[in-house]
C-alpha cells in the first residue's frame, strides 16, 4: 500500500486538525477525580451522563480561580483541546473556570460545611472564650477596605487602650483564602495577640467565597488565639463563621464583641467613687455610734465612780494625817518650851551675875589652868563688861 | 514591649482590684482603719484608670505580608 501514514504522521494530522478546530471552547460539565498535584497543577475529568473528557489546568492559570473545585461541582470552563502524541489522547487545557451557577457554589458550601462538621471542626467543645480586656487585637482583612475602617472606628470609640495589629490580606478573588490563612498563622506566631478578627464587608457569594474555603476553616480551627469571624452582612454565613470561636454579623459588630465599652468603664469608676464614699461614711458613722454607746454605757461610767470613791477615801486619809501631825507638833512644842526654860535657867549671864568670870585667850574660853598661856593676852568677861590683861 | 504589656496589664487588674475594694467596703466586714486604707487605695486607682482610659489613643500596627513559598 502506497500513501500509508506512520502513526506519528497521523497523530500529527489529528493534532493539527483538533487543535485548529477547537482552539477556543467553552464547556459545561461536572468535575470528577479532581486532583491538585504538589507541583500546583490541577488534573480532573469533566463529564456529563454520556461522556467524559480529561482536563488539566496549569498552576499559573489555576491560581486565578477563586474557589477550590470539588468533585460533583458543575463548572463552566474555557480552554482549548490539546493532543498528547506519546499517549495518543486528547484533553482540555483549561484557561479559566467558574461555577456553572450560584447554586453550584451553594451546593459546594453545604457539602464542605457538612464534611467539616462531621470532622468536628465546628464542635462547641473547641470554642475558646473571647477575652474581656484585649491588649492586642489581630485583624486579617484588606487594609483599604471599609471593614477595616469600621473596626478601627469602633475600637477607638470603645477601647482606645487596645492596640490593633493588622495583617493586610486579599479578601476576595484568587489567592485570598491562602492569604487569610497565612494571616491567622502569622498572628499566632506573635507572642501577645489576645484575639483575632477575620472578615470583610458585604458582597456576592463569589466575593465572600474565600471565607468558605477549607484552608481558612482549618487555619481558624488550628488558631490558639480565639478567632471572631465577621464576613459580609447579618444574612451572610460562611464556613469560617462556623469554625470560628465566635461569629459576628458584621466587622463593626466583631470589634464590639472584642472590646469593652469605655463609657461603661467610666460609669463603673464613677459608681465606685460614689458607692465607696458612701460606704466609708457609713462605716465611720457606725463606728462613731458604737463609740458613743460605749461611752454612755454603765461599764464605761464605773471607772469614774471608782475614782470618786478613792478620792473620798484619800480625803479622809489626809484629814486623819493632818490631825495626827497637829497633835504631834503641839506635843513637841510643849517640850520645846520646857527645854527653853531649862536652858534659860542655865544661861551664862545668870552665872556671871553670881560673880563668876570667863577667861579667854584668842577667842577661846580657857576652862583648864593647863590651857592657859602666860605670854598671851587674856580677856576676862564679867557680867557687866570685859577687861584685857597681859601678865 | 513587655513593659507596655505590663503597664496595660494593670488596667484590667486595676479594675478587678476596684471591684474587690468595692465589695469589701460594701460587706462591712473590714475594720475602720483597713476600710480607710482600702478607700484611699480605691480612689487613687480609680483616678489613675480614668486618666489612662481618657488619654488613650488607639495604636495601629500593620504587619508585612508574608509571601507564601
Amino acid at each position: 500500500m502506497k500513501n500509508a501514514l506512520t502513526v506519528s504522521e497521523l497523530t500529527r494530522e489529528i493534532k493539527k486538525t483538533l487543535e485548529d478546530r477547537f482552539d477556543s471552547v467553552v464547556v459545561v460539565g461536572e468535575i470528577s477525580n479532581f486532583k491538585a498535584h504538589v507541583s500546583g497543577h490541577w488534573y480532573f475529568t469533566l463529564k456529563d451522563t454520556d461522556a467524559q473528557i480529561s482536563c488539566t489546568m496549569w498552576r499559573g492559570k489555576n491560581s486565578y480561580v477563586f474557589f477550590t473545585p470539588q468533585d460533583g461541582m458543575k463548572i463552566t470552563i474555557t480552554g482549548k483541546i490539546t493532543v498528547y502524541p506519546p499517549r495518543g489522547n486528547y484533553q482540555i487545557d483549561v484557561n479559566s473556570m467558574s461555577p456553572a451557577g450560584e447554586g453550584e457554589l451553594q451546593a459546594a458550601f453545604e457539602k464542605l460545611k457538612k464534611r467539616l462538621s462531621d470532622e468536628g471542626l465546628f464542635d462547641a467543645e473547641f470554642k475558646k472564650n473571647i477575652p474581656s480586656f484585649p491588649q492586642k487585637i489581630g485583624i486579617v482583612t484588606a487594609s483599604d477596605g471599609a471593614a477595616f475602617r469600621d473596626m478601627i472606628s469602633v475600637a477607638s470609640r470603645r477601647y482606645p487602650l487596645a492596640e490593633i495589629v493588622l495583617y493586610p490580606s486579599k479578601v476576595q478573588g484568587e489567592g485570598a483564602a491562602a492569604e487569610i490563612a497565612a494571616g491567622i498563622k502569622t498572628l499566632n506566631q506573635l507572642p501577645d495577640i489576645d484575639v483575632i478578627i477575620i472578615g470583610r464587608g458585604g458582597g456576592s457569594l463569589e466575593d465572600l467565597w474565600a471565607f468558605n474555603e477549607e484552608i481558612v476553616a482549618i487555619a481558624v480551627f488550628n488558631s490558639k488565639i480565639p478567632v471572631i469571624s465577621a464576613v459580609g452582612h447579618e444574612i451572610d454565613f460562611t464556613i469560617s463563621d462556623f469554625a470560628a470561636d465566635l461569629r459576628a454579623p458584621t466587622p463593626s459588630a466583631a470589634m464590639e464583641l472584642a472590646t469593652p465599652d469605655k463609657d461603661k468603664i467610666f460609669a463603673f469608676i464613677n459608681e465606685f467613687s460614689y458607692n465607696s464614699t458612701a460606704n466609708i461614711c457609713d462605716i465611720a458613722g457606725n463606728y462613731k455610734d458604737t463609740l458613743k454607746r460605749i461611752n454612755n454605757s454603765y461599764g464605761f461610767r464605773s471607772p469614774f465612780d471608782l475614782i470618786r470613791n478613792k478620792t473620798q477615801f484619800l480625803d479622809n486619809l489626809i484629814f486623819r494625817i493632818q490631825s495626827s501631825t497637829d497633835i504631834f507638833f503641839s506635843e513637841k512644842n510643849n517640850s520645846l518650851k520646857l527645854l527653853t526654860k531649862i536652858i534659860e535657867n542655865n544661861d551664862i549671864s545668870t552665872q556671871l551675875k553670881k560673880g563668876f568670870a570667863l577667861v579667854s585667850q584668842n577667842g577661846k574660853i580657857i576652862t583648864r589652868s593647863l590651857n592657859y598661856d602666860k605670854g598671851t593676852e587674856s580677856t576676862i568677861r564679867f557680867f557687866d563688861g570685859e577687861i584685857k590683861i597681859k601678865l | 514591649m513587655t513593659n507596655m504589656k505590663k503597664q496595660k496589664d494593670t488596667f484590667e487588674e486595676s479594675l478587678k482590684r476596684l471591684q474587690e475594694i468595692s465589695d469589701l467596703l460594701e460587706s462591712g466586714t473590714v475594720g475602720l482603719e483597713d476600710s480607710v486604707t482600702l478607700y484611699e487605695e480605691g480612689i487613687v486607682l480609680s483616678k489613675k484608670c480614668f486618666k489612662q482610659l481618657q488619654d488613650a489613643e488607639l495604636k495601629i500596627t500593620e504587619l508585612k505580608k508574608q509571601l507564601e513559598q
